[in-house]
């Protein structure tokens, strides 16, 4: 039996009258890789970003590794602990390379520049990117600088990965690399949690796929099962929706 | 005719004659010119020490403002608003004339300073607040996602780019300042203004005030030009 990583209990989330997460209960087992689908609006983003506080849950209680997601004290812990990948990137514009990666390890794990920056380098040969360190993100293609934003949250070397729709806002010749990266990952051990379109990745990636509907999860399982055997007929619809093109 | 035209000419050589000794008189220049650059000297003092302490004074202000709460973040903005109506010399003149009454006695280069600096504070907040608002909130979100604290936010990833985005209006706030600083001849600081138009009234002649005013126009032309060749490349950029 392994460990939970990351447990949500009862979270509720509104904006304004909606109701973005509703009543969602979810644990997250250390090194497992789940995926989150779902039509957009549905909450999936919301749920990520409820992880590390990017919003704030109204009702229920979140723990990461075993701190209180909401307690002020607790919440430089969690950032450092959960690294996260951007739909749009949002790499640092005025650093280079280099920097945007090296960065949280010394403003955040206290290292000096040079074992950021060495720890930089080697995260961006595992990314494919050693030509570019020295670049500015406006320089590279959107899979370089997704796959920058990756290494940028590897070197925080966090327990948790989270991915909001890492792969939506590339050209369709780049979602590979993004998600080749993504997929050796996965193998290493570290948690995931992916908020994502790509079913491909989805079935030959995910341990678990969550499926989410007005903010509850609706189904979930295997990919096998979830994507062979779809019980509910929301998430049949959705399916036939995403696999039909 | 011709003889009234002869006459005319001579008139009007006479008056351009008297016009450049009167505006334009090389000697009088030439001996006012060392108590102009005294006056120079205290006019980009007064200038650059002010800008300094209203760029920091903005940034506390701006700061306080967005992220200060209550009671700060109001009477951030109290401040910035009654200091955006103040006039400067209306300002100056009480914190040189008025202050004495209860005690607070302060010579001529520090209460131009400091009503300077206390104004330009407040047009560099609401500048700065702009360069803050611009910058993506992507930006703050992968500030924090990092674990960044809410001060490294600010100086490793925010205020970076939200500086380089107003820099164009912050050059313009500080001309302003610069030119500003003339009104404080009014409290006898002997500025550059003040020094012209003591030489003036020495020499009995305007010469200086034109010599001071084409000396501003020399020190404050290429930022001007700096800030519209910035604008465009700015623009340009963008677009």
């Amino acid at each position: 039996m392994m460990a939970s990583i990351i447990s949500l209990r009862g979270v509720s989330k509104y904006f304004g009258h909606f109701r973005a997460l509703d009543d969602v209960t979810l644990d997250v087992m250390a090194g497992e890789t789940l995926v989150v689908i779902g039509p957009s609006g549905s909450g999936k983003s919301t749920l990520i970003r409820c992880i590390n506080r990017l919003e704030t849950h109204d009702a229920g209680d979140i723990v990461v590794d075993g701190f209180t997601v909401g307690d002020t004290r607790q919440l430089a812990t969690i950032r450092a602990e959960t690294g996260m990948v951007f739909q749009n990137f949002n790499l640092f514009p005025h650093m280079s390379v280099l920097r945007n990666v090296a960065l949280g390890p010394v403003r955040v794990r206290g290292l000096s520049w040079v074992e950021a920056e060495a720890r930089a380098r080697k995260l961006l040969v595992r990314v494919g990117l050693e030509a570019h360190v020295a670049k500015y993100p406006t320089q590279l293609s959107g899979g370089q600088q997704q796959r920058v934003g990756i290494a940028r949250a590897l070197a925080m070397e966090p327990k948790v990965l989270l991915f909001d729709e890492p792969t939506s806002a590339l050209d369709p010749e780049m979602v590979g690399e993004v998600l080749d990266v993504m997929q050796g990952l996965a193998r290493t051990g570290v948690t995931m949690v992916v908020v994502t379109h790509e079913m491909g990745f989805a079935r030959r990636v995910a341990d678990r796929i969550l499926f989410m509907c007005e903010g509850r999860i609706v189904e979930q399982g295997p990919p096998t099962t979830l994507f062979d055997t779809p019980q509910d007929p929301r998430l049949r619809g959705f399916l036939q929706a995403v696999l039909s093109h | 005719m011709g003889e009234g035209s002869t006459g005319n000419a001579s008139f009007e050589t006479i008056a351009l004659m008297s016009i450049f000794d009167t505006f334009l008189n090389w000697s009088v220049f030439v001996e006012s010119l060392p108590a102009l650059l005294r006056g120079l000297w205290i006019t980009v003092g007064l200038g650059l020490t002010s800008i300094v302490l209203g760029l920091a004074g903005g940034l506390l202000l701006v700061m306080l403002r967005l992220y200060g709460g209550l009671p700060m973040s109001p009477l951030a903005i109290g401040y910035i608003d009654v200091f955006r109506s103040v006039p400067v010399l209306v300002l100056l003149i009480v914190i040189y004339y008025a202050l004495p009454f209860v005690g607070i006695r302060l010579s001529p280069f520090w209460a131009a300073t400091t009503a300077l600096s206390l104004v330009s504070a407040a047009y560099s907040a609401e500048i700065l607040r702009a360069g803050i608002e611009g910058v993506p909130k992507g930006q703050f979100e992968a500030a924090r996602a990092i674990g960044l604290s809410s001060i490294r936010q600010m100086t490793d990833i925010v205020l970076p780019q939200a500086v380089k985005l107003v820099i164009p209006p912050l050059t313009s706030n500080s001309i302003n300042v610069m030119k500003d600083t003339a009104l404080a001849s009014v409290v006898a600081m002997p500025d550059l203004l003040k020094q012209a138009t003591q030489a003036q009234a020495l020499a009995a002649n305007p010469t200086p005030l034109i010599g001071a005013a084409v000396i501003y126009v020399i020190l404050l032309l290429p930022f001007v030009r700096s800030v519209g060749l910035l604008e465009n490349r700015l623009n340009r950029r963008a677009r």
